[in-house]
This record gives structure tokens, sequence and C-alpha cells, in this order.
């Protein structure tokens, strides 16, 4: 199936006065196999982009959650091959995007690896260890074969490196709504507000870190995010292991819904 | 070029080095840059540091000349004897550095990680001193391998924290004290113990540690009236030999050796090295923050590493240290546990002087290297800390008294 540029997603949502959801989880947890039902249930609950993490032993941006879902997609074999593999097999039309660290995509090669995950129909990358500064290799190769580099603005980034930021970055911002690690909480923080006041750019703006339930995706929605971004919520679900696909795709639309209902 | 900086790019040595960190920490790691540039040449800073590393920590340290060890090998060997630093290593340079550089920056909130807990007990004595609160990240395992030095830090008000994610050991503390620092990084200072992580901490350790190298080179001229022929010391991340190798970077004569953890054996399984030998049989990667030689599968996932030393037991290295190898100024080396624990029964026995197992590796280098006749006439050994610390495990590995 022929998939979407994140641009071609965004405008489409843009059109229909919709935010997007964006929805984390990590390939091959707990299986290559069920990974692909797991994205299906995804989609059928109204994700518009879906991140694909490709495991790696040290998470450090990542919180216990995404380590231990790193961790069981290690032990069951999934090696940068057998990623790539996969990404083909899943028959989806909405934008896949991978998340990994540095050290897996330097060990590969940098262009070698984003070349393949252009081939394996990948529309962009996101590399939580690598800032800015560092990123000039990674940002040639996504440019050379046609990937989003996206990169991630904290509530502690200040202007100047906003500004930088908003020069290299391309597909959506990620913002990072709080200090800390992925991971579900219970409210949304103020510093999303004023962090979103804060990036003016052309680009949509998507607020991840700590979003869980609808009522918080409308609440970053009305904030002024164009979109919202959901992992560890998702990925406590396929931990948890009793009606994964069901719960997954229920809590999708709960999200989307109040996504929906914002503004 | 000096020094191992190429000057054009802040924090690079060569191709390693940089700041690979989670967009949150780049403005915390600015401000330390900024921090230490301010305050590295203040003199009310450097006085200050001056008389802790002197009434606190117990500087300068002898360099003492192995009269039975010296006969044995029929060279002029001497131990630079930071075993005699408080607390037992010369971890305390380090942390009661950066310490204070956190509390002139304002800071009032210290973290960091340990192995086998001697950079925690330094961190600990510098946080009790200077008045910090202090949590320190420990993995699982080690806690319990370690629970003297666990409580030692307890006793003094530091809270310790057993890491029960991943392989539970150092570099599962490191990750975690990473995390802790994403979430408080408004207060917190993290305390890193060796010259690893990303820029400006390799710079900042380095720098501290060379108290170690100054003292030397003045030392060996007073007893010598030279240079030494070779410098050897033990790297795990590398601060004591980076410590007593970099004010002699430049003297091109004096041939400074590394000496690595060769475990059981220079072999790698499927998911661990038997070892933890970077520098000999490392390759190019990316771990905790910087660009640096690291034990690592085919598709960049981070090897546990394996060392008798809890201290040498890391996956990763210096960025300078690579550097300095790879252009040669630097020799790699390693030992095995089996020769590491021979050397840790000899100096006892023959100087009444018991090393750390980490020291213990430089020390059976310079064994095997005397023998072939590699090191000339004068040479240093740096005794980065005493072993009491590890008389347990290696008691347990005699099966008992």
């Amino acid at each position: 199936m022929e998939r979407q540029k994140i641009s071609e997603k965004f405008s489409e949502l843009r059109e229909k006065k919709e935010g997007a959801l964006i929805c984390y989880v990590m390939a091959g947890d707990p299986s290559a196999e069920k990974t692909g039902e797991i994205v299906k249930a995804l989609v059928n609950g109204g994700a518009d982009i879906i991140e694909l993490g490709f495991p790696f032993s040290d998470p450090v941006a990542d919180g216990p959650t995404i380590q231990v879902a790193g961790q069981r997609s290690l032990a069951a074999g999934m090696d940068t091959q057998r990623y790539f593999e996969l990404i083909k097999t899943l028959d989806v039309g909405i934008p896949l995007v991978c998340m990994t660290y540095y050290n897996p995509v330097f060990r590969y090669g940098v262009e070698k690896f984003v070349e393949k995950a252009a081939d394996a129909g990948i529309s962009g990358l996101i590399v939580p260890d690598i800032p800015v500064e560092e990123a000039a290799d990674l940002k040639n190769s996504c440019e050379k074969h046609g990937l989003d580099l996206i990169f991630l603005i904290a509530p502690t980034t200040t202007e100047g490196r906003i500004q930088k930021i908003l020069e290299r970055g391309s597909g959506f911002l990620y913002l990072v709504s709080r200090l800390g690690v992925t991971g579900a909480r219970e409210d949304v923080s103020s510093s999303t507000r004023e962090l979103l006041s804060r990036v003016e750019t052309g680009l949509p703006k998507a607020v991840g870190f700590g979003i869980s339930t609808g009522e918080q995706a409308a609440e970053v929605r009305d904030a002024g995010a164009d979109a919202v971004i959901v992992g560890s919520a998702f990925v406590k679900i396929i931990d948890e292991g009793t009606d994964v696909n069901e719960r997954l795709e229920a809590l999708a639309k709960e999200l989307k819904s109040g996504i929906r209902r914002a503004s | 070029m000096k020094n191992g900086q190429t000057g054009k790019v802040k924090g690079k040595y060569g191709k390693y080095g940089g700041q690979y960190v989670p967009e949150v920490l780049m403005p915390a790691l600015e401000e330390l840059e900024e921090g230490y540039e301010r305050y590295k040449n203040d003199p009310e800073f450097l006085a200050e540091l001056d008389h802790y590393l002197r009434d606190f920590a117990g500087r300068e340290t002898p360099l003492y000349f192995a009269r039975n060890l010296s006969k044995k090998y029929g060279s002029k060997i001497y131990l630079k004897r930071e075993d005699l630093v408080h607390g037992g290593a010369h971890k305390l340079n380090n942390a009661i550095g950066q310490a204070l550089l956190a509390k002139y920056m304002g800071k009032t909130r210290l973290i960091a990680e340990t192995g086998a807990g001697q950079h925690g007990t330094a961190t600990a004595m510098a946080g009790a001193n200077l008045g910090f609160e202090t949590v320190v990240y420990m993995g699982a395992k080690d806690v319990k391998r370690q629970q003297m030095n666990a409580y030692r830090m307890e006793l003094m008000g530091t809270e310790v924290v057993p890491v029960e994610t991943g392989s539970k050991t150092l570099k599962d503390a490191i990750n975690e004290a990473f995390r802790d620092w994403v979430t408080n990084i408004e207060n917190t200072h993290y305390l890193i113990g060796s010259v690893v992580g990303p820029h400006p901490y390799p710079v900042i350790v380095r720098d501290f540690q060379s108290v170690i190298g100054r003292e030397v080179k003045k030392q060996i001229l007073q007893k010598e009236g030279r240079m030494p022929d070779s410098i050897i010391a033990c790297a795990g991340g590398g601060s004591n030999a980076m410590g007593i190798f970099y004010p002699f970077i430049e003297d091109k004569d004096v041939k400074l050796i590394a000496v690595e953890a060769g475990g059981k054996a220079l072999k790698c399984t499927e998911k661990a090295a038997l070892h933890s030998a970077s520098l000999c049989a490392g390759e190019e990667g990316i771990l905790h923050g910087a660009r640096t030689k690291i034990l690592q599968d085919k598709n960049g996932q981070i090897l546990e590493s394996e060392s008798v030393s809890a201290g040498l037991d890391y996956s990763g290295v210096g960025p300078e240290l690579a550097y300095l190898s790879d252009i040669g100024r630097v020799t790699a080396r390693y030992a095995t546990d089996d020769e590491a624990l021979e050397a840790f029964h000899e100096l006892s026995r023959h100087e009444g002087i018991i090393p750390a197992l980490e020291s213990s590796h430089a020390l059976a280098y310079l064994k095997k290297a005397s023998e072939a006749g590699e090191l000339g006439e004068v040479v240093v050994v740096n005794l980065s800390g005493r072993g009491d610390k590890d008389l347990e495990t290696v008691l347990s590995l005699r099966g008992g008294i």
C-alpha cells in the first residue's frame, strides 16, 4: 500500500479542521507478528500517524514502560533487518515514523539506515538523543531519501535553540510537555501551554510525554497543539496482555474523540 | 591542535566526544559549561578547592618508591598513592571539584551513579561535607554485592536507590541517573564520576583528576631529576588514567599505557562481552552522551561487560582516551581477571599495600611488560585505589580463608 507523507496527512487534517492522533508502540513487542495486529487496531481506532519504536538497550529518554517493551522486543529477536522487513509488511496507508536512538542508526550506517527506512515505507525519523548540533549527517541522508527528521523541543529549550531546531526540523515538531521521561501522568502540565505559545512555526506542533486520556488530549489540542502523541498508555496495554487489540482500539478512539471534541 | 582537542568544535577529540543527549538536557550542559568556564580560573574557587583537596582529601599523595617490586623487576618502580586519598581512591578529587562547582552554580541537589561504590562514596562524602541533598543510583545487583559501600553512603546521609531495570548494574544505574536529571534539572547537578558522558563532562573530570599527574611530574623530578620512561594506569571509563596522563601528553618521550579489564577473555557471547576492554576490542559508537569506543553487537545494542573489578566493569571508555589511543599517544593493553588477582596478591605480599582490583590490572601489566623489557628504567604506576573494598570478592573467589 502506498503510504502518505507526513505533510500530506497534516494538510488533509487541516482541511477537516481536525487534530492528529500520533500513536507510539514498540515494533516487535511482544512479537513481530503481533505488531501487525496492533498497528491495525490503532488505525481502526483513528490513529493518523504511527511511530514504531526500534528498540535500544539503553534508552535514556524513555521511562520504564517503554524500556521494558524494548527489552521484550529485543528478547523476541528484533534487529535492524527484521525491523525493516516488518515495516514493509504493514498494511496501512498512514505515515509511519521510526523512533530509535542514535547508536543503532550509527552502527548500521547512517546513510544505509535512512535508505532502508525509506525503502521500507518509513516517512520520518525521531532520534531523541541527537540534538541539532550533532545531526548534520542524519539530516543530509534524510533529505536525500525524502524522510522527515523530527526534532524535540523541551520546556528547558532556550529561544536560541528553538530557532536552530526550527531551521532544521521537518514533518512536525515534537514538543515535550514536561520535564522528565516518557510515561503516563495524571495531569497535563501548564508548561504545555507556555511551550506551545513560545514556538512559532509553520510546522505542525505535536505534544507528547505524559498524555493517556481523551480529556488530556482535548486539553492539549485546546492549548493549540496540531497533534497529540501517546505512547506509554498503549505500551502498557500491550504489557498487560489481555484483550490487547480491543483495548488499543478503544483507547485510540477515546483519544481521537477528545482531539475532535476540542476547539 | 593541543592536548587532544581539535579546537574546531567544542568537546570533540578527533571524531570522538560531542553531546548526544535528549534536548531537555542541552541547556543544562550549556549551563554547566558556562559555570565551569567561569569558575575554573576563579581564585576564590581554586583556593577553596585547594583547601578541600589538602585538608579533607589528604593531598598531596606520596609518590612511593616500591623497593621490593623494583628489585624483582629490575627497574625503578614508583607507585602514585591515590589509595591514600580520603575514601580510599582517586574518586574524591573529582567529586569534591564538581560538588564545589555545583555549589558555586547554586545547585542544591547532587545525583550520581556508582558500580562498586567508590564514586558513590566519594559523592556522598562531598555531598555531606558541602551540604547537598544527595542521591546515588546503584544497580540492584551491585547493592547486594557491595552492601558495606551502600551502608557507608547512607551513613553520610545519601539516599541509595537500587536500580531494578535492565542488567541491574552500572550502565542501568547511569540510565536511571540520566532520567532523574532530566526530571529535576532545575536544582540538580549530575556528578559524573569518570571522563565519560557528553561534553563538558570529559573535560571537567579530566581537569579535576589532573592533579594526580601534576603532582607526579613535580615528585618524579625531585626524586629522579627527570621524566619517567613509562606511566601505567588502569582504565574503565578512564578517569585515573586521564588524570595521571594529561599533564604528560606533550612529553612525547613518556610512554603512557592504559590497562583495561580483559575479564575472562577478550571474547564476546551474543549478549555480553566477557571483558570490559573498550579501547582494545570495542568499536565506535554512541553511549551515554558521547561518541567513543564501546562494546556493542552488530545492531548497535550495548553489550554487558564483565570484570572481576566492578570499577572497570563498563561498556564504554572516555572519548579523549579513545582519541589518544587512536593516534598512538596512549597505548591500550589489557590484563585478565586472573592476572589482576595475581598482581593483587603480589603487591600485598611484597610491599604491604593491598591494591584495589582496578589498580591490580595496571600492576599486572607492569609485571608482563617488565618481563618483556618494554617499560624503560623509571616507571610510575597509578595506584588508583586501595583494596579493602575488594577483600570479600577476592575471598569468595578463593573459596574462603
